[in-house]
This record gives structure tokens, C-alpha cells and sequence, in this order.
């Protein structure tokens, strides 16, 4: 069987698919790859169902050596790509011969690259699922250097493209579309125009559980403990500093604290590539009436 | 029995809400019912909780929430079936002070406790962590006030209205009353949770 042997982890890479959905209730996150279309088009680009699991790369990249030659694809932030120190193209299926070292660089946009290998990466399985799961800790531990994973017998002809359509990571600011929250009316009106008028920035103790955010504080309008309930990701949930948190793919399945609104998912994509300091603008989807959403 | 209420959360979600536990146990129980008999429409998740249970995935949430308000749900049928037994050594660190908070001598805590009947309300904080109803309104307690930073899984805890079993070691702040060997959670075992809603559970003292 082929495999990869890790040369240098990076910051944070984890091995991601499409997570484990259906296990809620037994109090575990959906998980899989925070930018779910990078991670669907990095599998396309080498041949791939989009149900293999990719590796999720934070801020710095990650290099890794194939022991066999392999179709690789890698998508997400934007960055240097190099085989045995030759520059490769990004956003391409790109043959790597035996022996050669794949070096993705640190991000020169956004956060989190995507690489997809032919086959995949072919850890076992947990609960149906080979993707990290950071607040559980189900699935394969993230990478260290010297790790050897697996990889699995290419499944298809890499896609005939030389470039594919990647949209940019957000640069200005990370605009996050809102419908409202289950517990809206648990906060002031004052507080949900703060929410959509407010100067919020990303936060650096954002992590695959939930993009944190800093800057205004929302005022509840109901004080007190709200029974814990269940969480979808995308929810915008408020803890009691005020500062709104929007749930990624390893959010908790129950929460305490209200949700004041949630972000579609197809905007979460973007939520994944936002460096902290990013300014962040939360815009209500439905028109906000004088007693609030 | 009010109507349950179904609060719409984003795009392909209910949060459907309902007065308390037990309400939210049946509507639960209703919703398992459902879907068996294939009345439901798909969904990926049937989240129970407190006082809800989330539905998410759904195609076309408003159709569902117009539909939930007219349900009859029926209450909590009697436990029926076979428990689950967990073997518990009652040792644990706040064994006193649960034996004060419920005014019985040490020894008592552990007759009291093994003699009722659970039933897991919801699942959360970590995988395969059950909240158990069961506790008379008698003998619910406080949370610690500070919170360890480890707790050994195993651990059996008391906090409010539930019961629960730590299924690996993590911060808590639920006052232990003793230590169980079973395996709560294990991914590999099918099914990989010992207690999922709905599972009636006993406690036995041992050792």
C-alpha cells in the first residue's frame, strides 16, 4: 500500500472528509472540513469521490513525502506549492514522482489548505468518518513530523483542467449573511442592530469549534440560564461576555447559551479562511422591525 | 400537555420546544415512533435536549413546523424493556456532601441512589456523556462551585435534576458519588455508546 510520510506538520493539519452527521445525539459534532467546497474540489481535481478524506492544513502549510507517484491537488488558501523544490501549479491536479517531497506553503491568503491525494487519505474510519474531530477527540490524531499515513488506490483519471475557479479568501472583511437566532428575542433590539452595525474583527482563539469574535458586546434582554439545547453549525451563540461566537464543524452538539442568529451554511466556507484581525460584518437576511428581528 | 412549539433555526432546521424534560423525553419518543413508520420527513439529526429537540437537516422546515403544533403526543410511556445496569463502587470524593445535601447517613447514598430508576433524557458534552432523569425534586443538588480540572472517567456525578457517567477524563464540576468500570463510550464497539436517549439505566452498588 502507498503512503506519506510527514516531513514537516505545520501548525495545525488534520486529516478531514465530509465529518460524521447523524451521531448528534449521542453528543458528537458533525466535524469534517471547515471549507467544504475547497475540500470537494481539491478530491475532484485528483479523481476523487468527494467523500475521501483530504488533509486540512493551517496558516504555515505542511510537507509530506509520497512513496509512490501520486496525482495531488491543493485548494483552499492560496499558497507556494513545490516537489522536490520545483514550484508546481495550486489549484491543479499535479503529478508527484516517487520519492519526491510535496511542500505546501504557509497561506498567502486565507488559512486552511486543502490537499487531496489520489485515493485519499486512507486512515481508519471512526463512526463512518475519518476527519479530526478537535473538541471530541475522535479520528486521527493531527499530523507530527515522522507520522506515516496511508493512502488509497487512486479511484479515477484527475481532472482535465489546468486551473479550476477557487474564490478568494475573504481580504477586507468576512461578510456573514444571518437569519435569525432561536433565542433572537433574548436580546435587546439595541443589540441586534449592534450585531449587524458593529465593528467585529476574527478573533486569534478562533479554531475549528467556532470563529470567535472581538469588538461589541449584546446586551440580553433575558437574563438567567437557558436550558441546554441543540446547536446547528452556523449558529451565532452568545456566551455570557457578550461576544458572539459562530459555530464551526466541531461546535458542541448542546449549548447553554442563546443563539441570536445563524449563518447560512454555504457562508460558513468563507468563515474558514478568515484570518484572525479580519473584520467581520454580520448582515441580517430579513428586515429588522423597531422590536427587533 | 401544551403544543409543542417549533422555532425555526436557519435555512434546514426546528428547534421544537417544548414545557419541560419529560415533554421533551416523549416528544422524543413520538419523533423515534415517526420516523419508524416512515411518516417523518428525512432529516440527518433528532437532537433531545432540556426543554427541546432539534431537528436538523431538513428539506423544508416550514412545512414540518406548520404540521408539529397539531400533534397528539403522547406522554412518556412507563419504562418497559430491559435497563441497563451500571456496577458503581460509591466512593466517591463528594459522597459526604451529597449524604448531607440529602440528609442520610454516607452509607444510604448508595441504597438511595441504586434503587431508582433512570431513563437518559439527552446526550452532550462529550460523546457518549448521558444526562439521566430520575431523581426526585428531593434530591437534586447543586453543582461544585469550582469545577476539576480532571475528572476520572468512570466517574459517577450528580448535578441538578441529573445523574451522569464521565465516559473519559475531562474538567467537571458534577458532585461524584462513586466509579464505575463500565465502558460508556468506545468507537470502535457497536454500538460505540452505552446510553443513547431514551435507554432506561440502573445503578448497582458494588464493592
Amino acid at each position: 500500500m502507498s503512503a506519506l510520510t510527514v516531513i514537516r506538520a505545520g501548525a495545525l493539519t488534520t486529516v478531514q472528509d465530509l465529518g460524521r452527521p447523524g451521531h448528534a445525539h449521542l453528543g458528537v459534532p458533525r466535524s469534517g472540513a471547515l471549507d467544504g467546497p475547497a475540500h470537494r474540489l481539491a478530491n475532484r481535481l485528483v479523481g476523487n469521490p468527494v467523500t475521501r478524506a483530504t488533509l486540512e492544513t493551517t496558516l504555515n502549510g505542511c510537507a509530506v513525502r509520497v512513496d509512490t507517484p501520486v496525482t495531488v491537488a491543493v485548494t483552499g488558501a492560496p499558497c507556494a506549492v513545490r516537489a522536490d523544490g520545483r514550484p508546481v501549479a495550486w489549484g491543479a491536479p499535479v503529478r508527484v514522482p516517487a520519492g519526491a517531497v510535496l511542500d505546501v506553503g504557509p497561506a498567502v491568503a486565507g488559512l486552511r489548505g486543502y490537499i487531496a491525494f489520489a485515493g485519499g487519505v486512507d486512515v481508519p474510519p471512526v463512526l463512518g468518518s475519518r476527519s479530526r474531530d478537535l473538541l471530541s477527540g475522535l479520528g486521527p490524531e493531527p499530523l507530527s513530523d515522522g507520522a506515516i499515513l496511508p493512502l488509497g488506490p487512486p479511484c479515477g483519471p484527475p481532472a482535465s483542467v489546468d486551473t479550476a475557479p477557487c474564490p478568494a479568501p475573504p481580504a477586507d472583511a468576512l461578510v456573514l449573511p444571518l437569519l435569525p437566532g432561536p433565542r433572537a428575542d433574548w436580546f435587546t433590539p439595541k443589540a441586534l442592530t449592534v450585531l449587524a452595525r458593529g465593528d467585529f474583527r476574527v478573533s486569534s482563539a478562533s479554531n475549528r469549534i467556532g470563529l470567535r469574535t472581538e469588538g461589541p458586546t449584546l446586551e440580553r434582554s433575558v437574563p438567567g440560564e437557558l436550558p441546554s439545547e441543540g446547536m446547528v453549525s452556523g449558529a451565532v451563540q452568545v456566551p455570557p461576555d457578550g461576544r458572539p461566537v459562530v459555530f464551526l464543524a466541531d461546535h458542541p452538539t448542546t449549548g447553554g447559551y442563546p443563539v441570536v442568529g445563524v449563518v447560512p451554511e454555504p457562508a460558513l466556507a468563507a468563515a474558514a479562511q478568515a484570518v484572525p484581525g479580519t473584520r467581520v460584518r454580520f448582515t441580517w437576511c430579513v428586515q429588522l422591525s423597531p422590536s427587533g428581528v | 400537555m401544551s403544543a409543542p412549539r417549533p422555532l425555526r433555526v436557519g435555512r434546514h432546521a426546528l428547534l421544537v420546544e417544548v414545557e419541560d424534560t419529560a415533554a421533551a423525553q416523549a416528544l422524543h419518543a413520538e419523533l423515534l415512533c415517526r420516523r419508524e413508520a416512515g411518516t417523518l420527513p428525512p432529516m440527518t439529526e433528532i437532537v433531545p435536549a432540556a426543554r427541546t429537540v432539534l431537528l436538523d437537516g431538513l428539506a423544508d422546515p416550514p412545512a414540518l413546523a406548520a404540521e408539529i403544533p397539531r400533534w397528539t403526543v403522547p406522554p412518556l410511556p412507563p419504562s418497559e424493556g430491559e435497563p441497563v445496569v451500571i456496577r458503581v463502587r460509591y466512593d466517591g470524593a463528594d459522597l459526604p456532601e451529597v449524604a448531607a445535601l440529602w440528609g442520610v447517613p454516607e452509607a444510604e447514598v448508595a441504597r438511595v441512589h441504586s434503587a431508582l430508576d433512570f431513563r437518559v433524557a439527552f446526550c452532550g458534552f462529550a460523546p457518549g456523556f448521558g444526562y439521566l432523569t430520575g431523581l426526585p425534586p428531593e434530591l437534586h443538588v447543586p453543582r461544585r462551585a469550582t469545577p476539576r480540572t480532571a475528572v476520572p472517567a468512570g466517574s459517577v456525578g450528580l448535578a441538578g435534576p441529573y445523574t451522569g457517567v464521565y465516559p473519559r477524563s475531562s474538567p467537571g464540576g458534577w458532585l461524584l458519588v462513586g466509579r464505575t468500570d463500565a465502558v460508556m463510550w468506545d468507537p470502535a464497539r457497536e454500538p460505540a455508546a452505552l446510553l443513547a436517549p431514551g435507554t432506561r439505566v440502573r445503578f448497582e452498588a458494588c464493592g
